[in-house]
């Protein structure tokens, strides 16, 4: 790990002396920054830019490297921060809460999260807190209970606030939702890397990767880029005919369970024998 | 070794499904119950999403219960004739429950339902089951014969008289019909086979004789989780191929062993099994339902309403 960082390290250094950082390093993201201009810019590379879901898949971690590219000396004041996040495709979650009802446990009151990420990951080179102040968070909707829109819980429930608790808290612990404190690690102001742990139940889609620069809790930099989950072979062939043909799908499933099961009757029958 | 399951998205260890699909495979041959009772809580306790759950199991039960009734039939013990009247009336059932579930679902109160019935209905039949095979026992232990169950009751005044060769009975279509149509819906509803209350069914309501019980349920469910399969499969998209594959290895080849125990077994024995079992899986659904959860919210998918 630290072997193949400083290897990273030298080509990055390099690179940004040649300036043909992309020629480099062949499965570096762009480096293009949307800001006009900063002082500072992010270079970035992703140790894989896409996580193929195979059989045998059980989780993935991925790299996130880059380097702060600066025409000037390192500024003054505060020292420079990262923050990098990585969230899977969004989609509305319904919460429900059980109440005693009658002696028993049941569903009451049900709030919907107009949008969740499936997965949310944030890792920052000190505490969230410290280094990003809350009105950017705000802006850039960095931390968890910010990635979360929830618009409105009906006019019945009082406490909505503790309904998106309660989806971070059961998704934090299927490690789903992550904080990663002093999880990214800044060399010189210059370099940074971070591994994220992408847990086995992944959800298909594009994964957002967000880096943010920060001095003094304002961000001064950020970048994008986008990790591709999908399913590959045999597992994208299934998930596909399900969904096409969705017919032959039960039929061949249907088939499978009769076959197997006369398959079964038959050596059992021979065996006996 | 892990694998991961491309409908249902979650990655599981192959051995262990193959485990289970084994145990609740003997399960399925000894009592000639599909086992779905018993599998689908199992696999939402490994993390399998509900939906998938239920309609994988449906899948997994025909493989079973096929490779159950291959067995029956090589010994004559399947009331063919039987059979395909419980069928009609589980097609229907099935229609019906369908109809109901998706309904309740609406009212967001579907998972309370499949629990309470669960409760309901294996709390009544296990005891009923239990109490009947301890008296069975004891008049044998005391030297009698085992107790003649009544040949004669209201069910023999129906019309629409049919004779059942195989069970040995003339009765009329109208009970086993409306057995069908209970359990169709009932399957549909907790998405299980059904045969944990045909089979009680069949002994009490009908009189017919355990030995054909078995085979005669087995047959009925075939074609009813069948039906289930593809209703699951074209509608929501939620039949996993390959959690089904390793489920129904374990499971036919453990209903074959399952089935060979049965046969060495006296009907009693294995009557006060299967009420053991029954009581057992309904008594910790119902503490589920009295004691305080450890996480009192729940997370579903939203926007679908």
């Amino acid at each position: 790990m630290r072997g193949s960082f400083r290897r990273i390290l030298g080509a990055v250094a390099l690179s940004l002396t040649l300036g043909l950082a992309s020629a480099a390093l062949p499965q570096e993201a762009d480096g293009v920054e949307d800001q006009a201009a900063p002082a500072e810019q992010i270079v970035l590379g992703l140790s894989q830019a896409e996580v193929a879901i195979t059989t045998n898949f059980n989780g993935s971690e991925i790299l996130v490297y880059g380097a702060v590219k600066r025409e000037q000396a390192i500024p003054e004041g505060p020292p420079l921060e990262v923050i990098i996040t990585v969230a899977g495709p969004s989609r509305p979650v319904m919460v429900r809460r059980k109440e005693r009802r009658f002696g028993i446990w049941v569903n009451t009151d049900a709030v919907e999260v107009d949008q969740a990420p499936s997965f949310y990951a944030v890792a920052t080179s000190a505490p969230l807190n410290d280094i990003l102040k809350r009105i950017e968070d705000l802006r850039y909707k960095i931390s968890i209970p910010r990635a979360i829109r929830s618009v409105g819980a009906p006019m019945t429930i009082s406490d909505s606030a503790s309904f998106t608790d309660a989806l971070i808290r059961i998704r934090s612990g299927s490690n789903l939702y992550q904080v990663v404190e002093n999880g990214v690690v800044v060399d010189e102001q210059t370099l940074f890397r971070a591994a994220i742990r992408l847990p086995a139940a992944l959800t298909e889609g594009d994964y957002v990767t967000r880096i943010f620069l920060t001095r003094g809790g304002e961000v001064v930099a950020q970048h994008s880029t986008s990790i591709d989950v999908r399913k590959v072979g045999l597992e994208r062939w299934l998930f596909t005919l399900s969904r096409e043909n969705a017919l032959i799908y039960g039929l061949m499933s249907l088939a499978i369970a009769i076959a197997a099961g006369w398959g079964a009757s038959a050596v059992f029958s021979l065996l006996r024998r | 070794m892990q694998i991961y399951l491309p409908i249902a998205e979650v990655s599981v260890n192959a051995f262990l499904l193959l485990g289970l699909g084994g145990m609740v495979g003997v399960l399925s041959g000894m009592f000639g119950v599909g086992g779905g009772f018993l599998m689908t809580p199992l696999l939402f306790f490994i993390g399998i999403p509900p939906a998938v759950a239920v309609a994988t199991e449906a899948n997994q039960i025909v493989a079973s219960s096929f490779s159950g009734v291959l067995a029956h039939f090589k010994r004559k013990t399947v009331d063919l004739r039987m059979g395909t009247v419980l069928l009609i009336g589980g097609l229907i059932g099935a229609a019906l429950g369908v109809a109901v579930f998706n309904y309740l679902k609406a009212q967001g109160q579907v998972d309370l339902l499949v629990k309470l019935s669960y409760v309901v209905f294996l709390g009544i039949i296990g005891a009923l089951m239990f109490v009947e095979s301890l008296n069975a026992i004891r008049k044998t232990r005391k030297g009698g014969r085992a107790g003649k169950r009544k040949k004669h009751n209201w069910i023999h005044g129906l019309p629409f008289k049919m004779r059942f060769r195989v069970s040995g009975l003339y009765i009329s279509v109208i009970p086993p019909v409306l057995v069908g149509i209970t359990v169709g819906i009932l399957a549909a509803i907790m998405g299980v086979g059904g045969g944990f209350i045909m089979v009680p069914a069949m002994i009490y309501l009908l009189g017919m004789p355990t030995k054909v019980v078995v085979g005669t349920s087995l047959f009925q469910i075939i074609f009813v989780t069948a039906f289930t399969t593809m209703l699951h499969a074209t509608t929501n998209y939620t039949v996993d191929i390959v959690l089904a594959v390793l489920l129904l290895v374990g499971g036919v080849i453990g209903a074959q062993i399952g089935t060979r125990i049965g046969v060495k077994m006296q009907a009693e024995q294995l009557r006060i099994l299967l009420a053991l079992l029954v009581l057992g899986v309904c008594g910790k659904l119902a503490l589920d339902l009295l004691l305080q959860p450890a996480e009192l919210y729940t997370l579903g998918t939203g926007g679908d309403h």
